[in-house]
């Protein structure tokens, strides 16, 4: 970046470059051949090392038997991701458990995470006094990170001191269910946490679809006489179908990638059941300083998710047509 | 509207903001309990008596330096957005309006990761980071993250929608492209730019599964990856912990009520243009 501001700097000062490379080249067209990959520089740097060679050198090391702690890392080929397969190798039961723990938690809590804030949407598409209030205050949670509302639920829902025993208590309700150490309410748990914490985020981008919607089309369905359900599914529901895509891709990916909420609200409860992919991939990688195995993990977790991502594109384009 | 619909909509919107609100107002007024008072059953409401007892366990705290954290987290935070502004603002600004060889492929890449989910580089980025020598340092919570490719894709989408006129009426008074850019450009990007800072530094300052395996010492955490341990080390002393949480929320929740528009508008464009 210092050249750059350099140069700049430079030619600031310096008079005008007299217009040569101006007439020759156009008004947009000015400047030294290198102007563009200066500017580019900065970004291009951190991407090539951060974002796009990691992609390579993850599949790279997931080839090799990769002991973080040792020096020499042998070729392996496929065979980390053989011990993945096959039923006999160490990991196979506990990777697994995590592809199965990931995939509950994605089923239960997609289907709230798209309907729910669907819902507040609708309540706060129209004008009325306080509902910017109202939008903050929905939208609140999740401009917490996960490790404040995973402490502050693991607190909530604490089966002796949890404000929510206690409430339901109150209530004559039973008051000594296990959220965070059992089955079947680990789950209830994480996904309702989810669900409180995440759904502003969707309900925004929810309202900017429906504001996207002109409003004659419901003052023309008003007049053919159609009533609200009508007008839910005629005019609203169409008007919405590629925001709901993007609700949807991104909410299963988000879902999908469950880590924090797991780790310190259930902490895996009961036994390693809550335990999902992510923390998975990061306990074998960074905790056992088996890289070679994480990594694989990571590239087979990502081709999951890329089918299900096109499964889902292909469900949405053959409604479409 | 009739009044009764009215009163019935208040009503529910009443009911709702109580659910996602009361937890947030349990967090703190947990904070402001002695232990005992927060172990009664059933739970009073309000501290009695309020006390500082929470924080001051986490000011004299020298196993969990939790002020250090905050400034940890601060520092990170507020460098990872300006390192994010500075190379997302000038890759943006030639991806909009500068014509090069391999212009496409470079902006075919970076929106291609968009669609990656980030986890899935952490075991490689580990290991990049391993090598730099930069584990166990501020830098390592700083700078990979600047990757991402939302800041560019965001900024480029914005640069489009600024007419061009203004550009040239700079360009025929003899400006460069750096000028154009920081004198044209950048002001006129001012809404785009405040609120790719508030997501940016919100985003870095929650972060917590990196921060947690890539930092090791006490005094070099950040606050998220530090109340992990102020969990460990409290276990139900929760007026503690919750001082812990409270202090990791109010930076985040001013911001919030500050730039309630920007983020706001920073969510609700990421959704339209996906």
């Amino acid at each position: 970046m210092a050249d750059v501001i350099e140069a700049g700097a430079a030619r600031a000062d310096a008079p005008p470059p007299a217009g040569r490379t101006r007439r020759r080249r156009g008004p947009t067209e000015r400047g030294h051949r290198a102007t563009p990959y200066l500017f580019l520089a900065p970004y291009l740097v951190l991407f090539l090392v951060f974002g796009l060679a990691p992609i390579l050198f993850g599949v790279w090391i997931s080839l090799h038997q990769w002991d973080l702690q040792l020096p020499n890392r042998p070729f392996v080929g496929l065979g980390n991701y053989g011990d993945l397969f096959s039923s006999d190798s160490a990991i196979y039961a506990d990777w697994w458990s995590s592809v199965r723990a990931t995939a509950i938690f994605t089923v239960l809590s997609v289907p709230l995470l798209v309907v729910v804030p669907l819902g507040l949407a609708l309540l706060l598409n129209r004008a009325f006094p306080g509902r910017t209030f109202f939008r903050a205050a929905f939208f609140a949670p999740y401009v917490l990170g996960v490790a404040v509302i995973g402490l502050l639920w693991r607190f909530l829902l604490d089966a002796n001191l949890g404000l929510v025993n206690r409430l339901l208590g109150m209530v004559g309700l039973p008051s000594d269910t296990p959220w965070v150490t059992d089955v079947p309410w680990v789950w209830v748990s994480l996904v309702g946490v989810t669900v409180w914490w995440t759904c502003g985020f969707n309900a925004v981008i929810y309202l900017a679809g429906l504001q996207d919607i002109p409003a004659e089309l419901y003052e023309a369905a008003r007049v053919d006489g159609a009533n609200g359900w009508d007008r839910f599914r005629h005019v609203t529901l169409p008007g919405l179908r590629p925001v709901l895509l993007f609700v949807l891709t991104t909410t299963i990916l988000a879902s999908a990638n469950v880590f924090g909420q797991s780790f310190l609200i259930t902490q895996g409860a009961p036994g390693e059941q809550t335990r999902t992919v992510v923390w998975r991939i990061v306990d074998e990688g960074l905790r056992d300083y088996d890289a070679g195995r994480a990594a694989a993990m990571s590239v087979l977790f990502a081709l999951m998710l890329a089918v299900v991502s096109i499964v889902n594109f292909r469900l949405f384009r053959y409604r479409e047509d | 509207m009739t009044s009764v619909r009215r009163v019935a909509r208040y009503a529910v919107l009443i009911l709702i903001t109580a659910v996602f609100v009361t937890p947030l107002v349990w967090m703190l007024l947990t904070s402001l309990k002695t232990y005992d008072d927060a172990q009664q059953d059933p739970p009073s409401w309000l501290p009695n008596p309020f006390s500082a007892y929470g924080y001051d366990q986490i000011v004299n705290n020298t196993a969990n330096p939790v002020l250090r954290w905050f400034v940890n987290s601060m520092l990170a935070a507020s460098l990872h957005t300006l390192l994010v502004l500075a190379t997302a603002s000038m890759a943006a600004y030639a991806l909009a309006r500068l014509r090069f060889r391999g212009r496409k492929l470079s902006f075919a890449l970076i929106v291609g990761t968009l669609f990656l989910p980030p986890t899935s580089l952490i075991i490689p980025n580990f290991v990049i980071a391993e090598r730099l020598n930069w584990i166990d340092t501020l830098t390592v919570v700083i700078v990979p993250g600047a990757a991402s490719a939302f800041g560019v894709f965001f900024l480029r989408q914005f640069f489009l929608s600024i007419p061009r006129e203004l550009e040239e009426a700079a360009v025929l008074d003899g400006a460069n492209h750096w000028e154009v850019f920081t004198r044209v450009l950048l002001p006129l990007a001012r809404p785009a730019l405040a609120t790719l800072a508030v997501l940016s530094f919100l985003t870095n300052w929650n972060d917590f599964l990196w921060p947690v395996f890539v930092l090791f010492s006490p005094e070099r955490l950040t606050l998220p990856a530090g109340l992990g341990l102020l969990q460990g080390a409290y276990v139900t002393d929760y007026p503690v912990i919750m001082a812990g949480a409270v202090l990791a929320s109010v930076p985040v929740l001013i911001l919030f009520v500050l730039a309630q528009r920007h983020v706001i508008q920073g969510v609700s464009r990421s959704g339209l243009k996906g």
